[in-house]
């Protein structure tokens, strides 16, 4: 998956899960502070991540992530490792 | 010193609607909720095919991804049916349910049933497929409790009464407990059930529900001699407690005084009702309320139309109340609500004093003569006026509670 390919399917994930605004999912966009996203809510996207990655994201990644930028690195981490 | 406790605000959500001007014509016309439900008939080891499930509800707006994503069915009908009951009181807005003088005293069978199937792959597979943050809090037995804490923001304790079929009950009498003894000036008291398979197939399996299954409306049969069993329910209702001056300060409505509370337990069998028990809680719950039994003018019943139930549940009353007692069950337009029923049963039975008329139990054509003598109320009910009337409940486990109402002049 390129990594346009990546922010895409990322973006219509949060989309859908959080019933977010697209226009306002850009890779600076700080999930908490711009996204109105939650601990819990973080929780439940990385559950949707390895569903989509196939592979389980460790507990630093998750907290080391802030925006949707960092949520996409840490994808193409994952596939790359898969790879 | 023990503070005054009234009822301040009252709502719910029934298979008969949403409100006591919906639901009282409807229990005059003698409407049963029971419904077939052709979904079921993938269920072939399920004899019965009967429910009454909750006529559908609207949700305003405030109902959104966020503020629901902790809530199965059964929590998003306890959070609106205390939604309900708390504009019914004017309490929406209200400081007082953040300042840690409101708590929550709310029941149900269980949580929600589709989390359960998630953490039972996860038993059987080793796959965490389907488990999500919040699946766990769905599915827990005070799901209702926190999320109505959550949703309006009350801050007091929380007493979750997860009991089965006296949860609704529970929650009034330790709420009313709660205010009585000055720990909160306000109490969000109820119970709710959602529709599933589960509790219809623990009571089939025990052969007690009712499978009249090309006949919806002739069932259940309170105290009938050809009962059959119970029908599964659904529902919420929400009532709220209140300090007496705290409410007379406000200026609210009063609906009615909770004058007695009592709970018990058989300590004996499982499934199997104790008549000894059943009729020392309403004994007790009398001598709560300092009334003599001559001061109840109308009980309304747990009735579900089991065979044992019924009949245990009728020597219990008339040993304690005598042979005049008025009586009737709203199970046989209900169903049964399990969690839900002692409250929404509270509820509709101070809107039935409060209009003189108390709603006969429908398909109550033969009297068991197992079941012994009372004032069962049928036809089309009865119009007399009453200072007191109580309304009880008994679980899975042996639970007995028994709540006593007084009218509210005015």
């Amino acid at each position: 998956m390129q990594t346009q390919d990546i922010f895409q399917t990322l973006k219509d994930t949060l989309v859908e899960q959080f019933e977010l605004d697209p226009a306002k999912i850009t890779p600076d966009a700080r999930l908490y502070e711009d996204l109105d996203l939650d601990s819990i809510d973080a929780v439940d996207m990385v559950i949707k991540l390895q569903e989509l990655t196939g592979t389980k994201v460790s507990p630093e990644e998750f907290k080391e992530v802030r925006t949707v930028g960092d949520v996409q690195r840490v994808i193409e981490k994952l596939l790359a490792a898969r790879a | 010193m023990v503070r005054r406790v009234v009822i301040t605000g009252m709502g719910g959500l029934t298979a008969l609607g949403h409100d006591w001007a919906t639901i009282g014509p409807k229990l005059r016309a003698r409407q049963s909720a029971v419904k077939y439900m052709p979904e079921w008939a993938a269920f072939e080891d399920i004899r019965t095919r009967l429910a009454a499930p909750v006529q559908p509800y609207d949700l305003p707006p405030q109902y959104n991804r966020k503020s629901m994503r902790s809530m199965g069915p059964v929590a998003v009908m306890s959070t609106r049916a205390t939604e309900l009951a708390l504009e019914d009181a004017g309490l929406i807005g209200n400081d007082v349910l953040k300042s840690g003088r409101t708590g929550i005293a709310y029941g149900a069978c269980a949580g929600s049933a589709e989390p359960v199937v998630a953490f039972g792959r996860m038993a059987s597979t080793g796959s965490l497929k389907g488990v999500t943050s919040n699946t766990y809090v769905q599915m827990m037995s005070h799901t209702g409790a926190v999320n109505i804490s959550l949703f309006f923001g009350i801050t007091g304790r929380v007493i979750p009464s997860s009991s089965a079929c006296t949860s609704g009950t529970q929650a009034i009498g330790f709420a009313y407990e709660t205010i009585k003894y000055g720990k909160q000036d306000v109490m969000v008291a109820g119970g709710a059930e959602e529709l599933s398979l589960g509790p219809t197939a623990v009571f089939d399996t025990l052969f007690a529900t009712s499978t009249r299954n090309d006949a919806p409306t002739t069932t259940p049969r309170p105290f009938d001699r050809d009962r059959d069993g119970l029908v599964v329910g659904e529902g919420a209702a929400t009532l709220i407690l209140e300090d007496l001056e705290h409410a007379q300060r406000r200026g609210a409505p009063i609906y009615a005084e909770v004058v007695g509370f009592a709970s018990n337990s058989d300590g004996a069998h499982v499934t199997q009702p104790q008549v000894e028990t059943m009729a020392a809680v309403m004994q007790l719950a009398l001598e709560d309320a300092g009334l003599p039994p001559d001061a109840i003018g109308y009980v309304n019943a747990h009735g579900t139309a089991t065979d044992r139930g019924d009949i245990a549940e009728s020597i219990a009353t008339q040993q304690v109340l005598g042979k005049r007692m008025p009586i009737s069950s709203l199970k046989s337009y209900f169903g049964h609500t399990l969690g839900a029923c002692g409250s929404l049963e509270a509820w509709l039975s101070i809107e039935m004093m409060r209009a003189n008329w108390f709603a006969p139990t429908i398909n109550l054509d033969n009297l068991d003569p197992a079941c012994v003598e009372l004032d069962y109320l049928t036809g089309s009910g009865r119009a007399f006026e009453v200072e007191h009337i109580m309304s009880n409940n008994f679980a899975f486990g042996g639970i007995n509670a028994s709540l006593i109402f007084k009218r509210w002049p005015g």
